[in-house]
């Protein structure tokens, strides 16, 4: 138990830098990650934001799928943007996915580029009795349209598009906590009891 | 849908456009392989081998050397056609600081507008005032004064010009070796010759400031300019760029689908000798491509920009 904790970040593509910087700045251990035997050891991991589907065709190709899925089921995983459709069940275009959250995606939600935005956000689990909003920054950002089972609504736009949710140990976001100074997202993740 | 109209007390203000949500998607290209395409055929095969985003233009480099005359913005009904085709971001080029076509391409939807020397520049003194538009930039650059003048005026990404349709990746390498090693000078420079040092880059002072205390550009750093090969694009990942740009490379080579995909695989494994071997082999012919140092300084793409 006193054994300090170890992050993955998977490191196929996208900003896998800005969350192992952030790690860094917490003083825990993070890791890039490119290939399933790296899994080994790590007591969580984050799925960057980038491309869904280079990430997910990257996976495929270098056999991730299975190990991901087994290292999910006794470990915290928290997706961002790209890492959210990557670990949905259900998104509206076909690509490879771990199908993790009982969720459905709709990639590109909000447009093109043009339309990426930031707000603040008030997200339920980051409150502490004080409500300090979050910044999030959404670009060219998924949305989620379902939430089944055991899957959670954490964040949603005053429009009620959903855009957070947890499901046990597991995490999405459809926004980028890792492009802002705001660290509280990364030390909810850390706080989410992994393990078996 | 419109944020704006939706955004109630507890969402104050909806931003738009702003620097982070622009440099952000810059962000989410790295580690990946930006590919040039003609048709949405090809924007196809680029987006099946892992390609993070494509840049639709009319002629590659290559073929933009071969037929000469004003080479422009390309036509809006194929980028419209390439939108349409891929689910993954597309980028178009407009000259240098012709700003209408800007305009045009911001309108069409593009995600990322790349002010390019690759076209015929439309103003021989100026860029495009990058900071007007919702839209992101990226710019070439061959030297660290260069990228910190464009990211002054609002390039949310830049790259390292090397020489397009060349096949030839020796500029690559030293716009990139230039820039990098710039930055590690500037940051071993004490404070006192910093204004100094920016009046003789001509760069803007705070950004300099920026980048010496960052280590690093305050933008993504794209290589660009003649990457042909798996082993040219780990190459330049191992120098330290964030992600290649592979222009004729690809669709200029015998077997374009498994040298796309290649590619995208070097440059995630940038760092692993036995998987770049892997995926080096028998990708058929690449492109032929120009020896650079035969080229005439007035065929070179690379000079332009100011």
């Amino acid at each position: 138990m006193e054994k300090p904790l170890k992050i993955g970040v998977l490191a196929l593509q996208g900003a896998f830098i800005e969350h192992l910087k952030i790690f860094s700045h917490l003083g825990v251990s993070a890791v890039e990650i490119r290939l399933p035997k790296q899994l080994d050891g790590l007591d969580g991991l984050v799925i960057p934001g980038g491309e869904s589907t280079t990430i997910g065709k990257l996976a495929v190709m270098y056999n991730f799928m299975e190990p991901l899925i087994e290292f999910a089921a006794v470990n915290p995983v928290w997706g961002t943007c790209a890492g959210m459709i990557f670990m949905a069940k259900k998104v509206d275009l076909a690509q490879p996915l771990l199908g993790l959250m009982n969720i459905t995606v709709r990639r590109n939600a909000f447009g093109r580029q043009v339309d990426s935005f930031q707000v603040n956000l008030n997200v339920s689990v980051l409150n502490d009795g004080e409500t300090k909003p979050f910044p999030a920054v959404f670009i060219r950002a998924p949305e989620i349209v379902e939430v089944e089972k055991d899957a959670v609504v954490i964040a949603e736009l005053s429009d009620g598009t959903v855009v957070a949710a947890q499901e046990g140990k597991w995490l999405v976001t459809a926004f980028h906590p890792e492009l802002t100074d705001d660290y509280r997202f990364h030390c909810y993740f850390l706080s989410l009891p992994g393990g078996a | 849908m419109n944020m704006k109209e939706n955004a109630n007390n507890s969402e104050k203000e909806v931003e738009v456009g702003s620097a982070t949500v622009k440099r952000g998607l810059a962000q989410m290209l790295k580690g990946g392989v930006i590919m040039d395409v003609v048709t949405p055929a090809h924007a196809l095969i680029a987006e099946e081998a892992g390609a993070v985003a494509v840049m639709a233009l009319e002629r590659v480099p290559a073929d933009i050397r071969v037929s000469g005359g004003v080479a422009r913005m390309s036509d809006p009904s194929m980028i419209r056609e390439i939108i349409q085709a891929v689910s993954i971001p597309v980028m178009a080029k407009c000259r240098i600081g012709h700003f209408v076509e800007a305009q045009i391409l911001e309108a069409l939807g593009v995600d990322f507008v790349d002010e390019s020397e690759v076209l015929t520049p439309a103003d021989l003194k100026h860029h495009v005032n990058k900071h007007e538009f919702k839209v992101p930039f990226v710019c070439g650059c061959r030297n660290l004064g260069e990228a910190l003048r464009r990211i002054g005026e609002g390039a949310a990404m830049i790259r390292t010009k090397g020489e397009a349709g060349t096949g030839d990746v020796v500029e690559a390498v030293k716009h990139a070796r230039t820039v990098l090693g710039e930055i590690r000078r500037l940051q071993l420079m004490p404070y006192d010759e910093l204004m100094s040092y920016a009046k003789e880059i001509g760069a803007p002072y705070g950004v300099v400031k920026e980048t010496k205390e960052l280590g690093r550009l305050p933008v993504v750093n794209f290589a660009a300019g003649g990457i042909a090969t798996p082993a040219d694009a780990a190459l330049m990942m191992q120098l330290g760029v964030d992600g290649v740009f592979v222009g004729s490379g690809i669709f200029k080579s015998a077997e374009p689908a498994p040298r796309a995909k290649a590619i995208v695989e070097a440059t995630t494994h940038y760092n692993n000798p036995e998987i770049l071997a892997k995926v080096s082999e028998n990708l058929g012919e690449p492109m032929v491509g120009i020896n650079v140092s035969s080229l005439p300084e007035s065929e070179q793409l690379a000079t332009r920009g100011w």
